[in-house]
């Protein structure tokens, strides 16, 4: 189907739904159904909604059709040698741009080079009467009006589906070369966060297992010269690229086991936390997955306590993902919702329940 | 300097329902905040309300009721509240050099400095951050980084004065954010206060937070959504090694189709400028920076790193220029060299002032590739306008910043520049940019926004302010016009028919 008899459907569906006042449930190419709190209503399919609007390397920016598969993307991108830096998980094949965005979610360079956030420049979202409304744009730098584009990322559809979205690119790093080393959790957080605030140009950490591994990118002398001073042991390329690709795209073992699995979101130099079950660190230490049956009160306030926050990824007692918003916040985000979506149609209950 | 001196224009409240007060509620307000505040935290005579009668786009002047100083967080909570239970306006303002009219007063409110609270809360090290109150002056962050070896990376060139707070509200740029960059990307959390005086954290210190992203909607809102009162920047690691290549052409688009190949070839250098002839001859006379004056265009080309990185990146970059038709490159060989290659981009604006009385900064941002036909139209532009117009532009972002230069003095002069501005605006809009890259819309650009958004986009853009500001308390009739003045804007602009390209698709 070609995308604006695609975008005709979709508009009507809404305006359909709307109608009605029913529940609409975004869908992308359901990937990502695990993510978020309830899903309910009838599923409005933007996985048909495909197809590059626009692609210009020396721009930097490519746009799509929120439908677009992140994988056809990735591969225009590859025949250019650029890339989206941000890293997003794909989980399965299907993944779609649009849900990528939604979702929010960034992989190995988040603390680096950053998340979805930083490289959205523009989006048009779909309003509940079904109109098109555009915002941002296809440039670097663009201060006119509230940034709603940005405000999509991580919306889990709430604030209505996203239609096409234009992303910055970024040219593939020269050379990468991937060191590992012998160390414990306490000390791998201590090191990635000294050669963070030094000039070696490093593009991800993780530690499992008793080993970190630090992954350098970039112009060849640069990357030799940090290699040089980190002293590491050299990753194989292959191994190393199905490292990263195994946590970018939660394969790893460890993030797919039956135990509850908490992700606990909190600042990269936290001390390791007080809690019975196994860890797996990425960001320098800003991320922590944590395999553990301690009672979520004790894992949230633990979370709360450093600054950050813990969702429950998979697995364990019937709770709520994500963790509690501050009353405040809370409140805005009532009001920002019944702003958006007056009828309450869009994905009721997926990013907070009760809005 | 200021930017533009022209004829008063006075914001006078015609996009909002707020009466300037009978002078008997004026002073009850004055007392009411004296009631709250140290004694000299409030200013209300009209010698002291003129100073900050107006931002640094001086073409729009308008004294407040008065004026609050507040020290702290708590101080700025109790003035909020006295307004929002008065329905009393309420403007922040961080230094005044604000190039939309965003810090311009309001005729029967309350302009409310965050030039006190200035203090750096904390630095840390280890995890590269940095709290700050909003009344903290960028460079300022740099400079109290500096020991540790890291420095904060946005560097608006206004950056001696400018606060953190408006860097915010404008989601402020510089010259190296094609690398780093905007306000957005270096800010991890701040903390605000609504108009009902109730704190709102977004962001975090970590890398994600629960919930919608806050912190992105806040960044560039222009202070009409919270009065931030306190930020957590990210700290980069300072480049151990930075020099510059100074390549000229001989026509604009040369120079275009240089940047272009440069990003096309999978390098994004530190900073990526451009400047025409008309500034180069403007500040060489002042600067003696050793530009080519023969040139119609100039590429300054930053490349950071450590020195090996460098040296590959010029390498590189000379070869590059070279093939793509540079007549002359010279490379930095010293610290005083870079600085003298870039001190000419940098006093584009004061050198503008010193060839005109006045001129007016514009800032569009547009795709790249049309650099050379935008310059082209801003030629066409100078001759129907009967005003000349020199440009700078951010090159490697496709930031355009055309200098008007006129005579305040002259009648007739400042509308013609405004016109002309609006025309480059609105081509920008036409050929996929946008009105404003890094200035913000603020008063200024307020009838371009009804040419780059439809009626149900804006509803969307009054819609957040609604939810943040039931009452339009906080900076009103900024950034977002009314459908009024939105039907009578369009109505001249058919009548004189100037919107350009109307061919062409708008996405
Ligand atoms: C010579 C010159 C060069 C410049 N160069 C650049 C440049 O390279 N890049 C660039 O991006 N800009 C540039 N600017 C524009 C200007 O410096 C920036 O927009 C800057 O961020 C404004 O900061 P300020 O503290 O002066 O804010 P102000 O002008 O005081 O205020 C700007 C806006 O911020 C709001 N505001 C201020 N503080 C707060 C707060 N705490 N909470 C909520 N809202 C607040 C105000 O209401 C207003 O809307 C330049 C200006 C000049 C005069």
């Amino acid at each position: 189907m070609s995308a604006p008899s695609a975008l005709t459907q979709i508009q009507q569906q809404i305006r359909e739904a709307a109608s009605h006042q029913r529940p609409i449930r975004i869908r992308g190419g359901g990937t990502k159904d695990f993510y978020g709190e309830s899903l309910r209503g009838e599923v409005l399919d933007m996985g048909r909604l495909t197809g590059v609007i626009d692609y210009e390397p020396s721009e930097l920016v490519v746009t799509a059709w929120a439908g677009t598969p992140l994988a056809e993307i990735e591969a225009l991108l590859a025949t250019q040698n650029q890339y989206l830096a941000f890293e997003p998980p794909a989980f399965a094949p299907g993944t779609t741009l649009g849900g990528v965005v939604a979702a929010g979610l960034s992989g190995p360079r988040r603390a680096t080079v950053g998340g979805v956030r930083d490289f959205v420049l523009g989006a048009s979202l779909l309003s509940s009467q079904g109109e098109l409304l555009k915002f941002g744009g296809r440039v670097m730098k663009n201060v006119a009006g509230f940034d709603v584009s940005r405000l999509l990322v991580g919306s889990l559809g709430i604030l209505g589906p996203i239609a096409d979205v234009s992303i910055k690119v970024l040219p593939c790093p020269r050379l990468e070369v991937t060191l590992a080393f012998e160390m414990t959790a306490a000390e791998s957080v201590r090191a990635f966060n000294r050669w963070l605030r030094t000039p070696i140009p490093v593009s991800a950490t993780s530690w499992w297992g008793g080993q970190a591994r630090v992954r350098l990118s970039g112009m060849p002398t640069a990357v030799e010269e940090g290699v040089r001073q980190l002293n590491g042991e050299r990753v194989p390329t292959a191994e190393a690229a199905i490292w990263w690709a195994q946590l970018r795209h939660h394969q790893h073992p460890f993030l797919n086991r039956e135990q509850p699995l908490w992700r606990m979101s909190i600042p990269a130099t936290s001390p390791l936390l007080s809690i019975a079950g196994e860890v797996l660190i990425e960001w320098a230490g800003a991320l922590r997955w944590v395999r553990s049956t301690t009672p979520a009160s004790d894992l949230r306030a633990a979370a709360s306590a450093l600054g950050g926050s813990a969702a429950l990824w998979h697995g364990g007692p019937s709770q709520p993902m994500s963790a509690p918003l501050a009353p405040g916040v809370l409140a805005l985000h009532r009001r920002l919702k019944s702003q958006f979506d007056p009828l309450g149609i869009f994905n009721p209950d997926r990013l907070i329940v009760g809005i | 300097m200021s930017e533009v001196s022209a004829p008063a224009s006075a914001n006078d409240g015609s996009d909002g329902p707020f009466a300037i007060p009978a002078p008997e509620k004026k002073r009850l307000l004055v007392a009411a905040l004296r009631a709250l505040l140290p004694v000299d935290a409030v200013l209300d005579t009209p010698h002291d309300l003129t100073v900050y009668e107006c931002d640094g786009l001086a073409a729009f002047r308008q004294i407040p009721v008065a004026v609050v100083l507040p020290r702290t967080e708590q101080e700025v909570v109790s003035i909020v509240k006295l307004c929002h239970a008065w329905d009393v306006p309420v403007v922040a303002r961080g230094a005044g050099t604000g190039l939309s009219g965003g810090a311009l007063p309001h005729a029967a409110g309350v302009l409310l400095s965050l030039a006190r609270m200035n203090r750096i809360v904390s630095l840390d090290q280890v995890a590269g951050t940095a709290r700050v109150e909003p009344g903290v002056r960028n460079l300022a962050i740099s400079e109290a980084a500096a020991p540790m070896g890291l420095y904060y990376a946005p560097d608006p060139s206004s950056q001696i004065a400018c606060t953190i707070g408006g860097n915010i509200a404008e989601n402020s740029g510089g010259v190296h954010c094609l690398k780093y960059g905007l306000t957005l990307h270096n800010v991890l959390r701040l903390r605000g206060v609504t108009i009902e005086g109730e704190l709102i954290e977004c962001g975090s210190e970590a890398l994600d937070a629960p919930g919608l992203d806050l912190l992105s909607i806040v960044v560039g809102s222009e202070g009409l959504l919270l009065v931030v009162t306190e930020i957590t920047v990210r700290l980069l690691p300072k480049p151990p090694c930075a020099r510059v290549v100074l390549a000229s052409f001989s026509t604009v688009s040369q120079a275009g189709d240089a940047v272009a190949a440069i990003i096309a070839a999978g390098i994004i250098p530190a900073g990526l400028e451009m400047m025409d002839r008309g500034v180069a001859m403007a500040v060489e006379p002042f600067v003696h920076a050793g530009y080519d004056l023969t040139a119609a265009a100039i590429l300054l080309i930053e490349s950071d790193g450590t020195v090996a990185e460098v040296e590959d990146e010029i390498a590189w970059l000379s070869v590059l220029l070279t093939k793509v038709g540079a007549q002359s490159i010279a490379i930095s060989h010293s610290e005083s060299e870079r600085l003298r290659f870039w001190s000419g981009r940098k006093n584009a604006f004061p050198a503008a002032g010193r060839i005109s009385p006045d001129y007016y900064c514009m800032d569009g941002t547009i795709p790249r590739k049309h650099l050379g036909r935008v310059l082209e139209s801003i030629q066409a532009m100078e001759a129907k306008y009967d005003l000349k117009c020199i440009n700078v532009f951010h090159a490697g972002d496709g930031n355009l910043h055309p200098l008007i230069l006129f005579d305040a003095n002259v009648p007739g002069q400042w509308e013609r520049a405004d016109r002309f501005g609006s025309e480059i605006v609105e081509l920008c809009v036409a050929l996929g940019g946008t009105i404003t890259g890094e200035h913000g819309v603020g008063i200024e650009k307020i009838n371009s926004m009804c040419v780059q958004f439809s009626d149900s986009e804006r509803a969307i853009f009054s819609a957040v302010k609604v939810a943040f500001d039931a009452k339009g308390l906080l900076n009103p009739g900024k950034v977002i016009p009314t459908l009024r003045r939105c039907a009578e804007y369009g109505r001249q602009h058919v009548h004189l028919g100037v919107l350009p390209f109307s061919d062409l698709p708008r996405f």
